[in-house]
């Protein structure tokens, strides 16, 4: 058991903010209010995994690979937030899209995050 | 859209000598999606690199050094399609789609000599093959922006 514990709560909600920006980018809208809380929600569960995660890694436990483990971890921490500004700076439906990105990628760094504390892939 | 109002410093870095009154910027609108995504291969491909040169190379100094030039092209490729800067993005994007096909294809004939994934391996399969898609957005950005 790897100690994960909101991974699937991230995967869930990042991947919920995600399909809303996407609603927003076909409908050619810029991101407003709304995704941005949405995205916030995410980054709150985030920032809660990556606490899990420093805790464990205090107690001395150890990822397989520890130095891709905190790169991970920097990175997660950061994609929200730096996809919400680029978001805000191209007020467009292609703003939009980089919020979507972004989503996406949280989803997918959380599985990562869990494969290379495992060693699996 | 806003392409046309709030980006003049930009603008005026796209009109330099030799960019007449022609080209659009390529870091606005889809551009800025394109520049974003490209800052976050520059940035894994660079720091996986990075890892994977200074904990293990003696395993797979092939995969891993063009780990690395793939990163290096990333980021200048993302430098330069930020600054509007064509002729440099267009050259980066080109050793990109280059790179992807060349290791792309070279990992599928001899797999032996790919022991560990490198961002280009399998045409970027490890990366849901946007590392493929990447250079060919790139290229078809610059052409649309390039017709005034």
């Amino acid at each position: 058991m790897t100690p994960h514990g909101v991974g699937t709560a991230v995967i869930v909600t990042s991947l919920l903010a995600a399909a809303w920006c996407l609603v927003t980018t076909l409908r050619k809208r810029a991101i407003g209010i709304g995704e941005l809380v949405a995205m916030a929600i995410a980054q709150a569960l985030v920032m809660a995994q990556v606490v899990i995660s420093v805790v464990h890694l205090a107690r001395g436990q150890r990822p397989a690979e520890l130095v891709t483990f905190v790169g991970y971890l920097i990175a997660i921490f950061l994609i929200l937030p730096v996809a919400g500004v680029l978001a805000r700076l191209e007020p467009t439906r292609w703003g939009a899209l980089i919020a979507t990105i972004g989503c996406v990628v949280v989803a997918v760094l959380i599985v990562r995050l869990d494969q290379v504390w495992t060693g699996v892939g | 859209m806003a392409r046309q109002s709030g980006h003049e410093p930009l603008d005026r870095a796209a009109r330099k000598p030799g960019g007449s009154a022609g080209p659009r910027p390529t870091n606005a609108g889809p551009g800025r999606v394109l520049v974003a995504v490209y800052g976050l291969f520059a940035l894994a491909a660079t720091a996986r690199a990075g890892v994977q040169i200074a904990t293990k190379f003696h395993e797979a100094p092939l995969a891993y050094l063009l780990s690395a030039l793939a990163g290096v092209v990333y980021i200048l490729a993302t430098v330069a399609l930020a600054r509007s800067e064509r002729r440099f993005a267009l050259l980066c994007c080109s050793v990109e789609l280059a790179g992807v096909l060349a290791v792309g294809t070279a990992s599928v004939i001899d797999r032996a000599a790919f022991p560990d994934a490198t961002v280009w391996s399998g045409y970027g399969q490890g990366y849901g093959f946007v590392p493929l898609v990447l250079p060919v957005l790139g290229l078809l950005w610059l052409r649309r922006t390039g017709r005034a």
